[in-house]
């Protein structure tokens, strides 16, 4: 029974829980105002007082 | 003084308990481990009551300059040593059981050098020992540079270093005396499998420490990358590694699971070690290494992000396509397929990211052999990850399944994706950590790249040879319904496939040694004179002005 009762929850509201956090977090990349953090994000492992000795 | 008293009686107390537990082995690999575990710590209580700075000492064998306190790379600088060391050894390995494959004579008819025995010896010291150091080295240097701060807990991170090493020990030993649990790339038996447990815990202590110290807002992708390797490298391993040992003073121990459900934890396990271990650790190598080498900034920071969202979500679903046609219930064999055939899209987001970061600087390719290395990583990378998911789908992995096919392909993944990115990156770092202008010679990391594109291209190709053929052999009935081919026969068609193999794992092999040779110079302070890799062209008769007219009429 417990077999049964695991794997109807988890293809149905397991299922559905982790597809929105997935989608939430896709979704969060394309917020407003996102581009310029993520050039931010990028460009920052260049910065002049990073010592790479 | 109360501290160092307290030290060296606990390494003293190891040394003891060890001992006797030798003493008192049921079993001989059992005994010898424990000797090797007395050893180990009996050198460090050796280096904990020695007034010798061992510490300099080391930085003098190893000609690594002084610290000066910014970021804490010694460790890394011993990751980068024991990184070429085991990959050196876990390459000669391999190429002597591809030898053993086309000539069973060299098994030596002993039971410690048969081809059962060196094969988990070989899988093991190029993924955990060589790809494992990498990834530890690259992870502290990478985490360090991005969070602006020094490593977290310097003692810890230097016993993950030592811990790591005398787990790789404790492992390869036990495969030559035949202590395995039997689980494909978990084969270490309960109490190494403990041991490791240990160091992991250590290690992402001192991950997680340094960004959480951080001076950068910000958390570069490359760590959330790193992270979730150690992250889920850290579940998978305890959850197979479940068993139940026969005796407290014994090395064999049985599954927690059984049966069909033992099968499937080990191929999540198994196949969430290639995404996680092989996939996002490395990833994470590329997301800073190529930038930092190409010297622009990711082709799209959002696309990383997706990437890595993607492979957390999909990656773990895929195992089950590694028990297509078992006894594994039906609906979860097309899932694991389902979720393979997935994950090529992120794979190759991430690829194209990767490639794209190039954007503008292609003409690199010609002139920097680091960045033609990465390059070659990220075709790799894109090749292997369509070939899975390919592989994945029922009715070719009923032809491919049990083949030299599945071996190819690791390969291509393994040396073309894991080995160049790592390569490149060790070019990376070399100077860097040990404070040289540039590296002894380009020339030779050119060298190196065509010495193993070739090896990897007769490699894979010989595979998909000796795979297809092999899988069709097996499945040809003939007109009365019986097999056509003997086992025998399928395996005597192979001996040119597996001789092309063993040539190019040779030259892969040279091409490391290559890599061997250029740091070694690289670290010992010498550079070759050498033509350089581009040179653009000057002529002098040209560079004056046209005599007799004005150079350009003023403008008036």
């Amino acid at each position: 029974m417990i077999y049964e009762e695991l794997r109807h929850f988890a293809d149905s509201y397991g299922l559905l829980f982790l597809a929105l956090i997935f989608l939430s977090f896709i979704g969060w990349t394309f917020r407003p105002g996102s581009r310029e953090k993520h050039e931010e994000a990028a460009n920052m492992i260049f910065e002049e007082d990073q010592d790479d000795g | 003084m109360d501290t160092l008293l307290l030290r060296v009686g606990g390494w003293l107390a190891i040394v003891f308990f060890a001992f006797i537990a030798m003493v008192l082995a049921a079993d001989t690999g059992f005994a010898v481990h424990m000797a090797i575990i007395a050893m180990a710590a009996g050198i460090t209580l050796w280096v904990t009551i020695n007034k010798a700075d061992y510490a300099a000492i080391g930085r003098g064998i190893l000609k690594a300059p002084a610290d000066p306190g910014i970021y804490d790379d010694d460790p890394i600088r011993w990751g980068v040593i024991a990184t070429i060391f085991w990959g050196i050894a876990g390459m000669a390995v391999g190429l002597i059981i591809a030898l053993q494959l086309a000539f069973p004579v060299l098994n030596l008819n002993n039971e410690f050098t048969t081809f059962g025995r060196l094969r988990p010896l070989h899988t093991s010291a190029v993924i955990f020992a060589f790809g494992g150091n990498a990834l530890i080295a690259t992870s502290y240097y990478v985490v360090q540079r991005t969070c602006r701060a020094r490593l977290a807990f310097p003692g810890l991170a230097r016993f993950v270093f030592w811990g790591y090493q005398l787990f790789i020990v404790l492992a390869a030993t036990g495969y030559l005396m035949g202590v395995t649990q039997s689980k494909e790339y978990a084969e270490p038996e309960w109490y190494v499998d403990l041991w490791l447990t240990i160091v992991w815990l250590c290690y992402a202590a001192v991950f997680i420490g340094t960004v959480v110290r951080r001076s950068e807002p910000h958390i570069y992708v490359a760590n959330w990358f790193y992270l979730s390797f150690i992250l889920t490298i850290a579940m998978l391993h305890v959850v197979n590694g479940l068993s139940m040992p026969v005796s407290l003073l014994g090395s064999k121990s049985y599954a927690a699971f059984a049966g069909v459900q033992d099968a499937l934890t080990q191929w999540w396990y198994g196949h969430n070690a290639v995404g996680f271990f092989l996939t996002a650790g490395f990833l994470a190598m590329m997301y800073y290494f190529v930038p930092k080498q190409a010297e622009r900034p990711v082709y799209s920071y959002r696309l990383s992000i997706i990437h890595f969202w993607s492979l957390i979500f999909l990656y773990i679903w895929a195992g089950p396509h590694h028990l297509h046609y078992t006894a594994l219930p039906d609906w979860a064999q097309t899932l694991g397929m389902v979720f393979s055939v997935v994950l090529w899209m992120p794979s190759w987001g991430g690829m194209i990211n990767g490639l794209m970061t190039l954007n503008g600087a292609w003409d690199k390719i010609r002139t920097d052999p680091i960045i033609r290395m990465m390059v070659l990583a990220l075709a790799f990378y894109g090749m292997s990850t369509f070939e899975g998911p390919m592989m994945s789908i029922k009715a070719v992995n009923s032809l491919s399944h049990y083949t030299d096919w599945t071996v190819g392909h690791v390969h291509s993944g393994a040396l073309g994706w894991n080995g160049m990115i790592t390569f490149a990156c060790l070019y990376y770092l070399v100077p860097r950590l040990w404070g040289k202008e540039r590296l002894y010679s380009l020339r030779m990391v050119n060298w190196h790249f065509w010495l193993s594109t070739l090896g990897i291209v007769l490699y894979a190709a010989s595979m998909w040879v000796a795979g297809i053929m092999q899988g069709l052999m097996w499945r040809e009935y003939g007109d009365d319904g019986y097999l056509v081919y003997a086992f025998s026969e399928v395996v005597s068609a192979m001996l040119p496939m597996y001789l092309i193999r063993a040539a190019g794992g040779l030259l892969y092999l040279a091409g490391a040694l290559v890599l061997v040779y250029n740091v070694w110079m690289t670290i010992a302070g010498k550079q070759r004179e050498e033509k350089p890799m581009t040179e653009t062209p000057h002529n002098e008769d040209l560079d004056k002005p046209i005599v007799g007219k004005p150079a350009i009429a003023p403008a008036e």
